[in-house]
């Protein structure tokens, strides 16, 4: 435990100097000495950029300041360079739920709304149960961006697929094109604090949702943008939603960071309804050697 | 050329077809049909303030009867073209009397079949995003584009004809009302029926009839490639656009008859709408029932014969579930027992049919309901960690209300059409008569 809360500990730090070093541009570098800075004498490990373990002090690190918001263009065009993806290991899955209760706090989800669903399966008669987590596929041909009539549904080049809620018409036909049934409607006016829903929408943080159109999980690409992993990822205690990028070919749970080709070689990843063409970007690890029962998941379940 | 004897039928002709005044029973029903648009639109009123909320549409049931109702709609347009064009072009002469009952059954119905699409949409006000940010790979465009071209085909295809019309009723103007003397004026008074205005008119007619068949065929299946572009059981077929068009005639046939009885009845059309004309129509939804019917087996048999995972589920429902008896119905009353009716003689009399036609209209309205909705209740993935209403569809009153109301403003625009317009072309009708007469 003390091993993994460490790692934990040395990923944030990567994205967050990853993060800093990509302002390095702009008038305030980060990092550039500040004069009045006192150590504070506590230590914290980093990665560098080369992969070595630094240690710095931590009053040389500072708060990521909020980026401004992105333009919609911007946001429909997407991060340059990345191509986004997610395991999800089925062996480690016990129907917590913390992801679905992370990702409808920060998307402010109507309530009794989830885009996360957490299945419980059984492939055939005499096979084992387990619990399958869904997020949205994230499909290199996503169909529901096929259907979409006015591209208020779009594929952006880091692989993501986002809604324009201020575009949507609200007809509905992606949702009958989605064969993961990944998409939530929201069908009246959406029950959400007020200040939430007097913001402007935002494709990257899907907020606020509104009344007759579309939502579903986004893979938080606001979080992605600070070097920050989505919500689900963190939330899950036990690990299972890994996410990184193909370009780098690592995938992280926050805790743990593998080669994304070797994990998908070595435990024999695939994807849902590879037979329909969607070539989603979430890929399995299938329910073999499991942390848990599927028993354990069914208190859970209401 | 013209002896007294032709005149008089001339002017019989014409006095008979002479739109007329309501009378009671027309009054009382076209009250009634206004009490049920209203309610529809108040139910619209309670939907544009609360969300499509007051329906009982889930994030699985996501098109419910709006939709099917608007497949309907849909379908039953396409009988303007089987009547008006195909009959046309293949030089088909008894349906005269029946052409512009088809094309007003056509024209109101793909008007609301309009107005009912954007009665499901989830923003109608950002209608306009179709014409901003339309892409034109999405069926949906597809939908938008050939049913326009569909409506202003057809909407000539009413107004060609009728100018002739128009002069005989401007002719016969004392009766009237001022203003609707007025609309005939706007809408005929350049016609003079000169030889030259006759030919160019033809040709146009004639132009449409041809353009129409394609752009019908269109409006139908692309209609049905709304469901057949997704990977859902029961709609992923390649079969989906020449069942949808067979079905489809069959529903615009079966109303035709339906308002050939009713309109012969109200307005004394004996003369014109004769048996022989049930008998042709009879032998034709004969046809078109066993063409469906056909194509249903196609549609059901192959999938069940093989009884692929994602489909079982589905199948079972509509063999012997849940949907099953809507399912039968559908099947027998919309399709067999009018068959059986049909293919007799006696059957084929004006009353029969009468039966007959209301059974498959009312068969075909459930058809569409079963096509649209059972497919999303049985999605691949499990319904997880949704309300438990999701997992279920009846419509909610709204949801009655608008598509009962639709139903009524379709009749609406009918009976309100007959009221200011001959329901059969008269000039056609004085023309034919005298040519028999000639040949005679
Ligand atoms: S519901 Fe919205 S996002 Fe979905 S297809 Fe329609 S317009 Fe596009």
């Amino acid at each position: 435990m003390e091993e993994q809360s460490k790692s934990r500990r040395e990923f944030l730090a990567t994205g967050l100097l990853a993060t800093l070093a990509a302002g390095c541009s702009s008038a305030d570098n980060p990092f550039t000495p500040e004069d009045n800075v006192v150590p504070s004498g506590t230590k914290v490990k980093l990665l560098s950029v080369d992969g070595d373990v630094i240690e710095v002090d931590q009053a040389f690190l500072k708060p990521v300041p909020d980026l401004p918001p992105v333009s919609n263009s911007e946001a429909r065009r997407g991060i340059e360079g990345k191509k986004f993806v997610m395991v999800i290991d089925l062996s480690r899955c016990k129907n917590l739920k913390k992801c679905q209760e992370a990702c409808n706090h920060c998307h402010h989800i109507h309530p009794g709304d989830n885009w996360i669903k957490v299945h419980s399966m059984q492939d055939a008669e005499h096979t084992a149960p387990y619990w399958q987590p869904t997020t949205c596929m994230h499909c290199d041909e996503p169909p529901c961006v096929k259907v979409c009539p006015v591209d208020a549904t779009f594929k952006r080049q880091d692989g993501i697929v986002l809604i324009d809620s201020d575009r949507c018409v609200g007809c509905r036909f992606c949702m009958a094109a989605c064969p993961y049934s990944t998409r939530v409607f929201n069908w009246g006016k959406p029950d959400i604090p007020e200040e939430i829903a007097e913001q402007q929408y935002s494709c990257e943080t899907s907020v606020p949702q509104q009344k007759g159109t579309v939502g579903k999980c986004d893979f938080c690409p606001d979080m992605a943008r600070k070097g920050l992993l989505p919500h689900c990822v963190t939330a899950c205690p036990n690990g299972v939603f890994m996410f990184g990028d193909m370009n780098e070919d690592s995938v992280s749970n926050g805790a743990e960071t593998f080669r994304f080709s070797e994990l998908i070689r070595d435990k024999a990843g695939y994807r849902l309804m590879e037979d329909l063409g969607t070539k989603p970007r979430v890929y399995y690890l299938p329910p073999v050697s499991r942390n848990f029962p599927y028993e354990a998941g069914l208190e859970n379940e209401s | 050329m013209e002896n007294p004897a032709n005149l008089r039928t001339a002017e019989k002709i014409t006095n008979d077809l002479l739109p007329q005044k309501f009378g009671k029973a027309g009054t009382i029903w076209t009250i009634i049909l206004i009490i049920f648009c209203a309610i529809g639109a108040f139910a619209y009123i309670r939907q544009l303030r609360y969300g499509l909320a007051v329906t009982a549409l889930g994030d699985y049931v996501s098109w419910g009867i709006y939709i099917s109702n608007f497949v309907f709609f849909v379908a039953i347009s396409l009988v303007g073209s089987l009547i008006t064009a195909i009959f046309r072009v293949t030089n088909v002469k008894w349906s005269t009397p029946l052409t512009r009952i088809a094309e007003i059954i056509a024209v109101s119905a793909i008007v609301f079949a309009s107005l009912i699409i954007i009665v499901d949409m989830g923003r109608p006000e950002r209608l306009v995003n179709l014409f901003f940010y339309g892409r034109l790979q999405s069926p949906i465009m597809w939908d938008v584009v050939v049913i326009t071209t569909y409506l202003f085909i057809s909407l000539l295809l009413l107004y060609f004809p009728l100018l002739p019309d128009l002069k005989v009723l401007i002719d016969n103007n004392k009766n009237n009302p001022k203003w609707l003397n007025r609309v005939y004026k706007f809408l005929g008074s350049f016609w003079k029926g000169t030889p030259g205005q006759y030919r160019i008119s033809n040709k146009a007619i004639n132009v449409l009839c041809i353009l129409i068949i394609p752009v019908a065929f269109a409006i139908h299946t692309v209609t049905s490639w709304l469901f057949a572009t997704t990977y859902r059981p029961g709609w992923d077929s390649t079969n989906f656009g020449a069942y949808f068009v067979s079905g489809a005639f069959l529903v615009g046939a079966g109303a035709v008859v339906v308002a050939m009885y009713v309109m012969r009845r109200a307005y004394r059309l004996e003369k014109y709408i004769t048996p022989r004309h049930f008998d042709n129509m009879g032998k034709i939804l004969v046809m078109l029932a066993l063409l469906y019917l056909y194509f249903n087996i196609n549609e059901y048999l192959v999938p069940a014969f093989k009884m692929k995972k994602p489909e079982e589920q589905h199948l079972t429902t509509l063999f012997a579930g849940e949907f099953a008896p809507l399912f039968w119905f559908a099947i027998t009353v919309g399709m067999v027992i009018p068959t059986l009716i049909l293919i007799f003689k006696k059957g084929r009399r004006p009353l029969p049919m009468f039966i007959a036609a209301i059974m498959v209209v009312v068969g075909a309205w459930f058809k569409r309901y079963l096509i649209v909705t059972p497919t999303l209740l049985h999605p691949f993935l499990p319904m997880s960690n949704v309300k438990e209403s999701y997992k279920h569809y009846f419509p909610s009153w709204e949801e009655w209300a608008i598509a009962m109301g639709s139903l009524a403003g379709v009749l609406l625009i009918i009976t309100f059409f007959t009221r200011i317009f001959p329901i059969i072309p008269i000039q056609e009708t004085i023309t034919e008569q005298d040519e028999k007469h000639e040949s005679e």
